[in-house]
């Protein structure tokens, strides 16, 4: 087939964002020390240009192009521009603690915008490859970051941990892919979708892939019992870097499963939906159980995405547009509410001192009662607390679980919740309840900070008092 | 109807007050003050609105407000209130304005955040009572859980923040449940109005269960025995305000719930279940009094007194059941429900006063032990009589708004059953024993320690409160015919709701309720009441 330059226009946003690292590589050689800062005002220039074109190009038809491997549709519109911004909040974030530090370096943007990169492949993939090659992207730029701190012994265990588990995972994934292909000799998702139509569940090759696929979605996710990577390197890593891989990546995960389950294995449904059911209910309840006994908020937030994996995937399991809708709802959101959380942690924390444990948050409200005020928010939001919009996605993905009379499931999730609300209001406590450690300094922080901390509580509480423009965003994108 | 949205405007103007109150911050400690009782009296001022607009001939929703909120699953921005939500409204925005003053010199940490608390809670409370979609319903309701905890949390007592993580993991353990009831029945009509809910048909095992789930939030709430335990302790730890707006109003919305959602949406399951509430209510009366009678500490001693109070409420509701079914009585029914509406508007009034009244010894002495006090009278003669008219009507004293809804409960439950009423009426003996027990150690005798000795009696901010609250109190005693008007048709409305079989025709042997009459009084709320 031809080189066709108009099928480079739907991926215009992944060009930038590859543009943007490239140049910040080679501008980086030539940056004085006192200049580094220059890295990040152009990181972020790539990220606001890649939205910009992530709008641009998108709307519109359905568009599949280079030979089927990718695919542009309202789902991949959203999700890009949800994983740009979402990455931009992580970018501001950042910078202070980095500069802190002294490690403003460009490798550092260079691996985030990578890692950008590999999720907004995964999000426009159309084949087990593709994704597979975005989800590869993305994972080694994120063994990388959390190794980022090359000084820091915990950093590098937690780094070769990941990078292990991780690569079981992926070994599991391509294991799963290669069955499918075996059984339906292709590996993009409208022709397998075909195959699996005619097959059926006969198939027990089919089947047999289905596993792996789903233990492989699992592992991306961290899901129980695949999770065991998650609190380690949560706690392990440098906070920038759990920042980074804490939230956008889950809406990649979010893009991996949808992609692969409903787009490609849809027929299927039978089978991975019962996976899914096993996997969501240890997730909720593991994660918010272990929880409950954290004392390192890392830690605590590790499980505490755990258990809102198992909420994600009860939308996932309904294999319905309106499961598939609200699962897609709850991922966004948790992204932003898990940068919100990581940001207000990395605010915290200041030269030679990492705010690590929920001891570290007492007092908020007197040192900096905005601050405060926000970092409530996204804990009532966690805890899925109406206004905010936790409490929206967890109706939504409760509204499509009893949808499928599985009454019995909703009713499990939010018993769980209200063992996890406990472990949100703990944090509350520490910031309003208790008072400030007598040596607390007062917290200095940048206008672009505070500016982007504000808007990222504001938009929990926008978005739960006004769901409707997001919700029937995500619903468009499975008409 | 009303074209100017006067509930939206109820519900928003104090949370803007608050917003404006918290970004006025701390500087000037009086500023914040002021702007957050002129919110508070403004929101008080409007609600009056809905008092003067109000046309109590009809059971119809009034100052109704509908616009899409979430089209795709058909939520709405639905509000309106009825006979049985507009008092409460009133009491809301009534007690909020005494809260305000209440704090004035005594919250010197952080004022404002605890103005902008009350405000915004009143604004969310008065939400609650007007929202006619169950998920705007269920935002209000648990929105309301946030503020509340951060007050007891705050500004609350030594061991308060065991007190307020309980009171959030009770409530919420209750409400998440009847959230997935809502979703249920949203499958079932179709749209989260509750009015539709009210509307549709449901089979008996599908009506226990959704009365169960609606039973654990109301019932903690309430709160009924056995779920009652939390509501000792936040009150306790509670600042002087939290405790008013938790016992005047909060414990309001649990009885509301059971007007609004358990009866009317599954009247066959309140009515085979009835026996359950009015067993529970009646446990709460005798063995709660009791309970009350020993204790040591005056705010847990008014804690427990509302939770055998609360218990008159349901008992008021459910007796309904057993006197529609049988034939031989007519009238008591309504009676019932509208003692039990009467009883807590009074119980809104005198448990904030007695709050008002321990806060007003607790700030001078810094102790709520009933031994640390004796012969207040001597030094605080005011305060004395005003603690003695609160303890009396209390107690359920004739001319006074406690005896009216207690007189009503107690004679439609004389209907019912003759020995309910016996162990019900035990109440009044009981009520006065701990009350007045209460009232004879802390405030006559000899003045009993130094601390005693030196008390100021109260100021021109307390002499307001607790005068403006006893002048409610009496005019509801001398008169509650203005508040009995004003809900009588939706309570005869409701009352003809629930006297109607809803299960499907496959089941309609199993009503123990009338049959339905005429089909179309089925669907919807039926309009006009029978005079």
């Amino acid at each position: 087939m031809p080189f066709d330059a108009a099928n480079l226009l739907p991926i215009l946003p992944e060009i930038a964002i590859l543009i943007t690292a490239c140049v910040v590589l080679v501008v980086d050689l030539y940056l004085k020390e006192k200049d580094k800062g220059f890295n990040h005002t152009l990181s972020l220039l790539g990220l606001v240009v890649a939205i910009a074109l992530t709008g641009a190009v998108g709307g519109g038809e359905r568009q599949i192009f280079f030979d089927g491997n990718l695919v542009r549709d309202a789902m991949s519109d959203l999700l890009k521009g949800a994983i740009l911004l979402v990455s931009l909040f992580a970018f501001i974030y950042a910078r202070p603690w980095l500069k802190d530090r002294g490690m403003l370096v460009g490798e550092f943007y260079v691996l985030g915008l990578l890692a950008v990169l590999g999720m907004l492949i995964m999000v426009s993939a159309n084949s087990f490859l593709t994704i597979y090659l975005g989800l590869e992207l993305q994972a080694l730029c994120l063994y990388a970051l959390v190794a980022f701190d090359r000084d820091s012994k915990q950093g590098a265990e937690a780094a070769m941990k990941y990078f292990v588990l991780g690569a079981l995972g992926s070994g599991m994934l391509l294991y799963g892919i290669s069955m499918i292909y075996g059984a339906t000799g292709s590996i993009e998702f409208g022709p397998v979708a075909q195959a699996v139509a005619e097959q059926g569940i006969s198939n027990k090759v089919l089947v047999f892939g289905i596993v792996f696929l789903v233990i492989g979605i699992g592992f991306k996710f961290g899901a129980v019992p695949f999770h065991m990577w998650v609190p380690d390197i949560y706690e392990g890593a440098p906070t920038p870097a759990v920042l980074i891989l804490g939230s956008a990546p889950k809406i990649a995960a979010f893009a991996l499963a949808i992609r692969m389950l409903a787009d490609g294995l849809q027929g299927l449904l039978a089978d991975w939906q019962g996976m899914l059911i096993i996997l969501a209910v240890l997730s909720m309840g593991l994660g918010n159980l272990v929880a409950i006994a954290q004392t390192n908020i890392k830690r605590m937030l590790a499980y505490s995405t755990i258990s809102h994996v198992g909420f994600i995937f009860l939308g996932l399991l309904a294999g319905s547009a309106q499961g598939y809708a609200s699962a897609m709802f709850y991922a966004i959101v948790y992204a932003v509410m898990a940068a919100g959380a990581f940001g207000i942690l990395l605010i915290l924390s200041r030269e030679g001192f990492d705010a690590e444990n929920l001891d570290d948050l007492k007092g908020l409200n007197d040192r900096d009662p905005w601050y405060a005020a926000m970092m409530a928010i996204i804990m009532f939001s966690m805890a899925g607390v109406p206004p905010t919009v936790g409490f929206m996605a967890k109706l939504l993905v409760l509204e499509s679980v009893i949808r499928l009379d599985l009454v019995w499931l909703a009713l499990l999730a939010v018993a769980f919740s209200i063992i996890g609300a406990f472990y949100y209001l703990r944090v509350v406590k520490f910031i309003y309840f208790d008072r400030p450690a007598l040596n607390a300094p007062v917290l200095v922080t940048t206008g672009g900070v505070r500016a982007a901390m504000t808007l990222n509580g504001l938009a929990l509480l926008a978005l739960g008092l006004f769901p409707a423009a997001l919700l029937s965003l995500c619903q468009a994108a499975f008409v | 109807m009303n074209e100017f949205p006067l509930l939206t405007l109820v519900i928003w103007l104090p949370i803007i007050g608050g917003v404006v109150v918290l970004a006025s911050g701390d500087k000037s400690a009086n500023l914040s003050k002021w702007i957050g009782l002129t919110f508070a009296v403004l929101t008080f001022l409007v609600s009056l609105g809905l008092w003067i607009g109000f046309d109590s001939t009809t059971a119809q929703m009034q100052f109704v407000e509908r616009s899409a909120w979430i089209p795709t699953f058909n939520v709405e921005y639905f509000l309106g209130v009825d006979g049985i939500s507009m008092p409460l409204i009133i009491l809301t925005t009534f007690i909020t304005i005494f809260v305000i003053v209440a704090g004035w010199e005594v919250i010197t940490y952080k004022p404002s955040q605890y103005m902008a608390a009350f405000l915004i809670m009143n604004g969310i409370m008065v939400g609650v009572f007007s929202a006619l979609d169950a998920i705007l319903f269920y935002v209000f309701w648990e929105a309301m859980l946030i503020p509340m905890f951060i007050i007891i949390g705050v500004w609350g007592g030594p061991n308060r923040v065991y007190a307020t993580i309980k009171f959030f993991l009770y409530t919420f353990f209750g409400s998440v449940f009847m959230l997935v009831a809502l979703i249920y029945l949203y499958f079932q009509s179709g749209s989260f109005s509750i009015l539709d809910f009210q509307g549709l048909q449901l089979g008996m095992t599908a009506q226990i269960l959704i009365f169960i789930a609606f039973l654990l939030a109301f019932a903690v709430k309430v709160p009924m025995f056995p779920v009652h335990t939390w509501l000792p302790d936040a009150h306790v730890e509670a600042p002087t305000g939290g405790s008013v707006i938790l016992a005047a109003i909060m414990l309001k919305i649990g009885g509301y719930g059971f007007l609004r959602f358990s009866m009317p949406i599954t009247p066959d399951a309140s009515a085979s279940l009835a026996w359950l509430i009015i067993a529970l209510s009646l446990i709460a009366i005798l063995y709660i009094g009791f309970v009350a009678l020993v204790q040591q500490d005056m705010k847990k001693l008014i804690a427990y007194s509302s939770i055998a109070h609360m218990g008159f409420v349901t008992l008021g509701f459910f007796i309904v059941f057993t006197i529609i079914q049988n034939p031989a009585l007519s009238s008591g029914s309504v009676m019932g429900i509208e003692g039990g509406m009467v009883q807590m508007i009074s119980h809104g009034f005198i448990s904030g006063a007695l709050f008002l009244c321990v806060g007003v010894l607790y700030d001078r002495v810094h102790s709520r032990e009933i031994a640390d006090y004796g012969g207040v009278v001597n030094t605080m003669p005011w305060f004395g009589a005003f603690m003695v008219f609160f303890a009396m009507s209390n107690a359920g004293l004739p001319g006074t708004s406690g005896f009216v809804g207690e007189f009503m409960v107690i004679l439609a439950t004389f209907r019912a059953d003759f020995w309910w009423a016996v162990l019900a009426a035990t109440t009044l003996i009981l009520a006065a024993a701990f009350t007045l027990w209460m009232v004879k150690r802390v405030v006559f005798g000899e003045v009993k320690n130094d601390k005693v000795a030196v008390l100021q009696d109260l100021n021109a901010r307390e002499t307001f409160n607790l005068g403006a609250l006893a002048a409610a109190v009496l005019a509801l005693g001398l008169w509650p015919a203005p508040l009995m008007n004003v809900m009588h048709a939706t309570v005869e409305n409701l009352v003809t709701q629930v006297s109607v079989c809803k299960l499907p025709a496959a089941e309609s042997a199993d009503c123990v309720l009338a049959r339905p009459a005429p089909i179309a009084e089925l669907n919807g709320r039926p309009v006009a009441a029978t005079h």
